[in-house]
């Protein structure tokens, strides 16, 4: 296991103890369902997803970007979504190993992202996304994007846009969703399809939307997704260590493909 | 080199990722403290996460958070404290359904982490706990590839 190496590392740097962990009682449910959860440790990245993804061996990434969404949208948790979905894009970019993508891309983060009226923190994002796809730092622009997602939400937070930080997650899910299982459905194995057991990211995800304002909830775009998402919980809620079926893949793939062109689409948002 | 500067300039500024109230100087130093630790994580190919929680823990208590985590990708959670009030601290980590995992540790007194490989994906839980010292401010976060 790979993980010794790192641990041997850490043993040189500091005089630390290793070993493995005898095991503490376990948790009552109580206990479980008092769990800290939040959005930037309890939702995994794009990035993750992908990651575990490409252990079987490196899917074709560049089959999965998409032609480049309008950068006119008005309505303020359309551009939400759409700019998580954005990010989920240079995740893909970035495993495709495309420094032109991924520059454009951050352009289109940046160009979605002061249409929300983001601070300059973020906007100086953009030029860091650049430097580091010019110079092919991949793992650098994992945590760049990561990083650019979470001030994004900050700034959010900071303006009174709460209830919108939440979208960003679901677009950024729904889009890393959309890639995954395509890609599996091309190459279909069930270890690859286990990637897509995620019932708890979005029973969380879809509990937040819940608790956002009833005028938020009650948007049209925002509405339709979050009921679409009771469904899909389903779709993703396979039995542990046991993955789905190629036709549990291409439902959920269909499912979360209707959401996208929901999100992406120019004509209903209000 | 500057990834990591960028990540500590943008702690600088940017205390709480996800919340407005600002983080205390304590939580501050906890996550500096631990992005420390992560350093020799990061050497070995692991990606670590911006996010990161932070926050007091009494002595015998513990923090447990939700993580969501995929087969097929290794893990390792480290947490530190802010100072040396902690004198010993421990990483778990439970499955869905409460039950305790075995996993590779690391521990050096204020500081520990845990290295996890699953074999399913879903929901997991880790708990951070003040083993022994005086109650003091932690900080959790973690890397994987």
């Amino acid at each position: 296991m790979t993980v010794r190496s790192a641990i041997g590392a850490m043993v040189l740097l500091a005089c630390g103890s290793v070993g493995f962990a005898a095991e503490p009682a376990p948790l009552s449910q109580e206990q479980l369902a008092k769990a800290i959860r939040i959005d930037s440790l309890t939702i995994p990245t794009p990035g993750e997803l992908f990651a575990a993804l490409e252990k079987p061996g490196k899917p074709d990434w560049a089959s999965q970007y998409r032609t480049p969404i309008p950068m006119t949208y008005r309505n303020r948790a359309q551009i939400a979504l759409n700019l998580g979905g954005l990010i989920a894009d240079g995740f893909i970019a970035v495993e495709a190993q495309d420094s032109q993508q991924v520059k454009n891309i951050g352009t289109d983060i940046i160009k979605l992202a002061k249409a929300l009226g983001v601070s300059e923190n973020v906007l100086s994002r953009g030029n860091s996304i650049n430097e580091f796809a010019e110079n092919s730092e991949w793992d650098a622009l994992h945590e760049e994007l990561e990083a650019t997602q979470n001030e994004v939400k900050t700034s959010m937070q900071s303006h009174r846009d709460q209830d919108l930080v939440i979208l960003v997650s679901l677009g950024g899910w729904i889009r890393g969703t959309q890639a995954v299982s395509a890609s599996v459905m091309k190459n279909y194995d069930e270890q690859s399809a286990k990637v897509l057991r995620q019932p708890a990211v979005v029973n969380f995800i879809h509990a937040r939307i819940n608790d956002i304002s009833m005028d938020l909830r009650s948007e049209p775009l925002v509405k339709s997704v979050n009921e679409q998402l009771a469904a899909v919980e389903k779709l993703v809620a396979f039995q542990s260590g046991k993955g789905p079926s190629l036709d549990e893949v291409r439902k959920l793939h269909e499912a979360v493909t209707k959401m996208m062109e929901e999100i992406q689409s120019k004509g209903d948002a209000k | 080199m500057k990834r990591r500067i960028a990540l500590l300039l943008g702690l600088a500024l940017l205390a709480a990722p996800l919340s407005v109230r600002a983080e205390t100087d304590e939580e501050v130093e906890a996550h500096k403290q631990v992005l420390d630790l992560t350093g020799a994580f990061t050497n070995e190919g692991f990606k670590l996460r911006d996010g990161h929680w932070a926050g007091e823990i009494k002595p015998s208590e513990r923090a447990l958070i939700a993580v969501n985590l995929y087969a097929g990708n290794q893990y390792w959670f480290s947490a530190s404290a802010a100072n040396t009030k902690a004198k010993k601290i421990a990483v778990d980590l439970y499955d869905e359904t409460g039950k305790p995992l075995t996993t590779e540790v690391y521990n050096e007194g204020e500081k520990a982490s845990a290295g996890f490989s699953p074999t399913a994906s879903g929901q997991y839980f880790v708990a951070v706990s003040l083993l022994e010292g005086e109650a003091t401010t932690f900080c959790l976060v973690y890397s994987y590839k």
